[in-house]
């Protein structure tokens, strides 16, 4: 036991002083840049992320530009959402792209989805229902337990690609689990007067975050997902929010804010800007600054529309 | 199996607490301590299982290997020209006044192992009279895992040769085949058995070479050995099969692509094709091509809207044609000539807002002139449109032509399409 003590201590010795070869960092893809912020708060120093989607773009339809085959071809990892969130342009990029290392079942692929409870998975595929994935909802990012769930993949999978620098990856995790811990229970005190609130999203996005917090999403203002609000689902909206006594609709930089206006105007309600993806809004370039922004500015509107 | 560990533990440590401080001793205590981290370590572990026991992928086996798309596309409309196919020359443009079927295509791809994907194409048409057309047009395996960024493609192929070529019709952005297309490649595109091997260079920004090697026979390699090539020199044809390698087609092309701003993309291409006709023993012919293509997308896209683009294609052909019996009348013997023939097309599209998309394109085609009469005149096409797509999975479309042929006049056309998409997304290259 001491001796291995010892070692340890002179491995770290070693490492800290020793002469440091040029460390080549893993080059980190992820498809969207909340999947590249854990992967920025895991990885480190030790890995070099890129984003193929922005953060204000609809990540369902990302064009497939040809720069992306590039990323992709001198990438080490990927990280998608998986459940078809990235099904449109995702295939021809990597087929373009040549990289076995994060093909199908490579060993630099990180399916974030995989080992998450999907929420509304379909019994029937049916497309008379709207873009319905048949995964599940792809959105589970919402969910900060999620969240927990796929940075600890990703420092798994990191340090079984990067072994040498394991301390730095378990050293992150740690410190993303505690401070994720922490904050849960934080934002949960914030959102924990507004239990059973009632609010309207656009798409069908906010799921996961209604099901941690107690919230309950009452409508949508696209009548399925995928389709545009018509003028009568958004008559039946309406009537929903003044029968259900919903104030506040949530739309991301990408929706159709002039609908959940003309609606909100109805209502005497608000419409909440909260983007989902890190960068989007000033500041905000973490998962734990993008979830104090979007608990605050919920909480501010629940609130001031109560 | 860790639930029934924690109770256990939980005892011990009990017991033991209570039997600590009677100890006394430093070391005792030092053990409880000890003791404790354990059992705190233990507490995490279990409320990690747990979380992943919640965590259990709802993952369905859908015991499906491949992917099978559908796509059906119905035309409508009225043109002045009575003689539609003389106008409309694309295989899969609308062919009669009324209503057209120009393509119905089962789709099927998907990982063969994990070396090759698979890709099969099968086209089904109706034509003027109503009869079943039946085309493989495209079948092919690509490699996933050459290395040193290689690609072998191989199988029914379109050639690469610039960017409308390779575009199933589903994927067009306009009722019809541009007319420099149909001069240069036939109504049919330019296709052939053969293979495409293509290699990603080492640059930072992309850029990809690829060269085709393909059969000069057969229907669809108009310019070269279809049978069909008495159009285009009007003397009799030289039969030929594929013998060496002269009887091969060679089509280069080299693109690359630069992102000017976050929200722009330049895509550039330049393409070639070499090989022999059967205008006789010898003959051969080159093509040339240029392409670009731009676009912009909002920051805030949703769907991808809104968007401009911009795509041009200009191409030359240089048609060695020997000398030869007239198809007309085989007492007449043509004279060696080469026969020169260019165009370009240029197209622009507005996607407005989500799912609604403007377009306009103009194009031209000639040749210069020859010894013989047949139809290589001068063609001005300027043709506006509009695209409506309810989802990804279906649109609606209405084009008008203004048509001016050299000879013969103006004709004017309105075209109404109809597309809808069964089973696996198509997911296009950009």
């Amino acid at each position: 036991m001491t001796s291995i003590t010892v070692l340890n201590f002179a491995a770290a010795v070693l490492v800290t002083f020793g002469p440091t070869p040029p460390a080549k960092k893993l080059a980190v893809v992820a498809t969207t840049p909340d999947l590249a912020a854990l992967a920025i708060a895991i990885g480190g120093t030790a890995v070099d992320v890129k984003i193929l989607a922005k953060p204000t773009e609809d990540p369902h339809f990302v064009d497939a530009k040809p720069s992306h085959i590039v990323t992709l071809n001198r990438a080490d990892v990927l990280i998608e959402g998986g459940a078809e969130l990235e099904m449109g342009w995702l295939p021809p990029l990597l087929e373009s792209a040549r990289n076995d290392k994060i093909a199908a079942g490579g060993r630099g692929r990180i399916v974030a989805s995989q080992g998450i409870k999907m929420l509304e998975v379909p019994t029937s595929f049916d497309r008379s229902k709207g873009d319905v994935h048949s995964h599940g909802n792809p959105h589970f990012m919402m969910d900060p337990q999620n969240a927990k769930i796929v940075a600890g993949k990703i420092a798994e999978r990191f340090t079984q690609l990067d072994p040498a620098s394991a301390a730095i990856f378990k050293a992150n995790r740690d410190t993303f689990y505690a401070t994720l811990d922490a904050k849960l229970v934080e934002w949960q005190r914030t959102l924990a007067p507004y239990k059973g609130a009632k609010i309207v999203t656009y798409h069908k996005d906010f799921v996961y975050l209604a099901q941690r917090f107690n919230i309950e999403v009452v409508e949508t203002l696209e009548p399925k997902p995928g389709i545009a609000p018509s003028a009568a689902h958004v008559a039946r909206v309406i009537g929903a929010m003044k029968a259900g006594n919903a104030h506040v609709i949530l739309v991301q930089p990408y929706q159709n804010r002039k609908t959940a206006e003309t609606v909100a105007r109805q209502v005497n309600g608000k419409v909440l800007d909260i983007p989902q993806q890190p960068g989007a809004t000033k500041g905000v370039t973490t998962y734990f600054q993008l979830m104090d922004y979007l608990v605050n500015t919920l909480a501010a509107g629940l609130k001031e529309t109560r | 199996m860790s639930q029934g560990i924690f109770p256990r533990v939980l005892l011990f440590v009990a017991v033991f607490g209570f039997a600590a401080p009677q100890a006394g001793s430093a070391q005792t205590q030092q053990q409880v301590d000890s003791l404790r981290a354990e059992m705190r370590a233990l507490q995490a572990r279990m409320d990690s299982a747990s979380q992943q026991a919640s965590a259990a992928p709802a993952t369905r086996a859908s015991g499906q290997y491949m992917n099978i798309g559908f796509t059906s596309l119905a035309d409508f409309g009225w043109s002045s020209e009575r003689d539609v196919r003389s106008l409309q020359v694309g295989d899969h443009d609308p062919r009669v006044r009324g209503f057209t079927i120009p393509n119905a295509e089962i789709a099927l791809d998907g990982a063969v192992d994990p070396f090759f994907k698979g890709f099969a194409n099968i086209v089904y048409k109706l034509d003027e009279n109503g009869e079943t057309g039946v085309e493989l047009e495209e079948v092919f395996f690509v490699t996933t895992s050459l290395p040193k960024n290689f690609q072998l493609k191989a199988g029914q192929i379109f050639a690469e040769f610039g960017r409308q070529n390779t575009l199933h019709p589903h994927a067009w952005s306009y009722v019809d085949q541009p007319l420099v297309l149909n001069r240069m490649f036939g109504a049919e595109g330019f296709r052939s058995q053969g293979a495409r091997l293509s290699w990603l260079l080492p640059t930072p920004w992309y850029a990809e070479a690829m060269v085709s090697v393909m059969n000069s026979t057969g229907e669809t390699t108009s310019s070269f050995r279809s049978e069909e090539s008495s159009e285009i020199h009007g003397g009799a044809l030289t039969e030929a099969l594929v013998d060496g390698v002269d009887d091969l087609l060679f089509v280069p092309r080299l693109t690359a692509s630069f992102d000017p701003t976050e929200t722009q993309t330049v895509l550039i291409g330049a393409s070639a094709a070499f090989g022999p006709n059967n205008s006789g023993a010898d003959a051969s012919t080159s093509i040339y091509g240029a392409d670009l293509y731009w676009k912009w997308k909002s920051e805030t896209a949703q769907a991808g809207f809104p968007f401009v683009s911009l795509q041009t294609e200009v191409m030359v052909r240089s048609y060695d044609a020997a000398a030869r019996a007239s198809a007309g009348d085989p007492s007449v013997m043509l004279a060696a000539e080469t026969l020169k023939d260019r165009g370009f097309y240029s197209q622009v599209l507005w996607g407005i807002r989500p799912r609604i998309v403007a377009g306009l394109r103009g194009e031209m085609v000639g040749g210069d002139d020859v010894s013989f009469d047949v139809e290589r005149i001068d063609r001005t096409r300027i043709s506006p449109n509009l695209t409506i797509y309810p989802t990804e999975f279906s649109k609606f479309r209405v084009q008008y032509n203004y048509d001016h042929r050299g000879g013969i006049g103006n004709d004017h056309s309105l075209w109404l399409q109809f597309e809808f998409l069964l089973g696996a997304h198509a997911s296009h290259k950009f």
